[in-house]
């Protein structure tokens, strides 16, 4: 019975277990629930993945009503692959955040914080289970609405105003992805995307439907933190607790570039479709821009909370490179990099936090000589660092060695270099933090640190563990994503 | 507050029941007309609302103290949620309501009730969180206790 309702199941568990946290209001119970309700999603994506792989495509009705009618939830490798990125940082950033937040609030507000954390991790399974289009929009809000309480429960009052700021921008797109959506409505009748897929190739030059596409493509570029629409960002992950950064950079971003793939490519007709369109140059440019201009303003960041924050923008970058690209390999190499990012950038957020958490600041001055002080943190984040990097053994060396393959498919060997480049500019920050820390004398404030606490670091060594492991046995990601990527290109669903 | 206006208060008085039935109709005729959950729990928020607004939002607190909306928010939500995970441990998919009676439309129309119930306990007591958090916040100033706003008593 469990294995029919895998796809319900998937969305309702840490939504029902929302509302339980806020029922009970005690701190250590709300974890406890929120523990049980994000290991048992993971295992359920995991369950999901096997059935996908075993029989392909699963359909769920939801209420029963019949598909193009009623909602349907509707699970192929490619969502099948995100859903599994998601709900896995989502399970494992949660030992971690009992000891980082019981440190901070009050029994209610931690409760509260695991009703939102809940909710987060509902909205963003939900979109990218669902079928339906203007299912995803209400996830997609259900979601944001969470994050942004998230963010606003950050150290610094600062919190509020990047909560704010990311309020505006991200109603903004979702109100674009909303006129995208109705369009799509008024056009052909239908929400399920499954049979927009049908209908939308026979009307796909007229003006509402591309229409449709460009408020499509801005709103989902908005909430992805396509750079020049990644403002919000920034402060958004520097200020918001440690907790937070780690899941939203892990998940939020990567949920929104499943959905420009799901558009783009399922919905409007393959990778024949994108080519079509002028976005490939243009996603190719802002990538390249994204790649290096986030990457040179995390260079000059005093705050390594808000440089991590620069470089997911850049990052994105990268993912979005291997997107412009529309070939088997470059949306292989974009796919793997959705997983690998998450896995790198949720670690560093999470060894940052514990820095926070034992320093009470991630200033980069104040943190000289922290690497004598907290050993293991500091070898976490320089392993991560490499990744990041993309050095070979890691998972980041995988992610850049597809985009940079695919670049050379298409005999553009100057993106080979520009992809060297903008990851010589990832060292310079990283290595900015390594040099403070283990190059200078400790200052008195360092000199009396202890370790993080093992609560925290096990769960980001476990990522640190993943970024190495996924970095030599590549067959579970890059497997998936290839065959994730031949779907996208061809337009199955 | 408006405490000295005694017209106001009377009329006040007399309009709250008047105003809790209609809710009450809106919330059960949704099957048949316009209305329902939400609709109906904004109208029972809204004379909890009036009657903050007239006699002051700490009388208003006694009648539905803070505690309990905090409660009644997630609790209809979870009545919502669970009404879908009844149907599902009945065989049927999630929120598949057929199955909770003799026939598939005495379940739908069964399922539906419950559902809008949930509806109406949440939205009235976020309208009622909403409207403690901000028009509470001069009365717990001059109480002196900024924190009375989100505090549960715990």
């Amino acid at each position: 019975m469990i294995a029919l309702h895998l796809p319900a199941l998937q969305v309702v568990l840490p939504l029902i277990a929302a509302p339980l946290c806020a029922l009970f209001r005690r701190g250590l119970l709300a974890w406890a629930i929120t523990l049980t309700a994000s290991w048992l999603a993971f295992a359920a994506a995991i369950m999901l993945l096997l059935q996908v792989i075993d029989q392909g495509v699963v359909s769920y009705e939801l209420g029963g009503w019949m598909a193009p009618i009623g909602i349907e939830y509707r699970v192929d490798l490619i969502n099948a692959f995100v859903l599994l990125i998601i709900s896995g940082v989502g399970a494992v950033i949660i030992p971690y955040a009992q000891k980082s937040i019981a440190a901070r609030f009050g029994d209610a507000e931690q409760a509260w914080f695991y009703t939102m954390y809940l909710l987060a991790l509902t909205g963003l399974l939900g979109v990218t289970i669902t079928g339906d289009a203007f299912n995803i929009f209400v996830f997609l809000e259900i979601s944001s609405l969470a994050s942004y309480v998230m963010i606003a429960m950050g150290r610094d009052r600062r919190c509020l105003t990047a909560a704010y700021q990311y309020l505006i921008m991200g109603t903004v797109g979702a109100t674009f992805i909303v006129i995208g959506i109705g369009l799509l409505w008024a056009m052909t009748g239908t929400l399920n995307l499954y049979d927009l897929a049908q209908r939308i190739p026979e009307i796909e030059n007229t003006r509402p439907v591309l229409a449709a596409l460009a408020f499509l493509t801005v709103g989902i570029s908005l909430k992805l933190a396509l750079f020049p629409l990644h403002l919000w960002l920034p402060n958004a992950y520097a200020y918001a607790p440690s907790v937070t950064s780690a899941f939203l950079s892990g998940t939020a971003t990567k949920v929104a570039i499943y959905l420009f793939l799901r558009f783009f490519y399922t919905v409007f007709g393959g990778g024949a479709f994108f080519e079509s369109t002028p976005l490939p140059e243009i996603l190719l440019i802002l990538s390249l821009v994204a790649m290096f201009a986030a990457s040179t303003v995390a260079v000059f960041q005093s705050n390594v909370k808000r440089m991590l924050a620069y470089s997911s923008v850049a990052q994105i970058g990268f993912i979005t490179l291997g997107i412009s690209y529309a070939t088997e390999t470059g949306l292989t190499g974009a796919m793997t990099h959705m997983f690998n990012h998450a896995i790198m950038k949720a670690g560093l957020f999470l060894l940052i936090g514990g820095v926070l958490f034992r320093l009470g600041s991630v200033k980069i001055e104040d943190m000289a000589g922290i690497g004598r002080k907290m050993p293991i943190t500091m070898a976490g984040f320089v392993v991560l660092g490499l990744s990041l990097m993309g050095t070979p053994g890691t998972v980041g060396f995988i992610s850049k060695w597809y985009l940079g393959l695919a670049a050379v498919e298409q005999g553009q060997w100057w993106l080979v270099a520009l992809i060297v480049i903008a990851s010589l500019v990832t060292m310079i920050y990283i290595g900015r933090v390594v040099e403070v820390a283990y190059f200078r004398e400790p200052t008195a404030k360092v000199a009396q640190l202890k370790e993080a606490p093992a609560a925290l670091l096990v769960p980001a060594f476990v990522l640190v563990g993943a970024a190495i492991y996924f970095g030599l046995d590549t067959s579970l990601s890059v497997g998936l994503a290839q065959n994730a990527a031949l779907l996208l290109l061809n337009a199955v669903y | 507050m408006m405490r000295d206006t005694i017209i106001l208060r009377v009329v006040v008085k007399l309009l709250l029941p008047v105003i809790l039935l209609f809710a009450l109709y809106v919330q059960f005729h949704g099957d048949y007309g316009p209305g329902g959950g939400f609709q109906a729990g904004v109208a029972a928020a809204a004379a909890i609302i009036l009657y903050g607004m007239v006699f002051g939002v700490m009388a208003a607190r006694k009648v539905v103290p803070q505690r309990v909306v905090h409660t009644l928010i997630p609790l209809g939500v979870l009545i919502f949620a669970g009404t879908g995970v009844a149907g599902l441990l009945l065989g049927a998919n999630y929120l598949d309501y057929s199955p909770f009676g003799s026939h598939a439309e005495a379940g739908q129309h069964l399922g539906i009730l419950i559902v809008e119930i949930g509806v109406f306990v949440t939205v009235s007591s976020t309208m009622l969180a909403i409207f403690y958090a901000f028009g509470g916040r001069a009365e717990d100033a001059l109480a002196g206790d900024p924190l009375a706003g989100d505090g549960d008593g715990e």
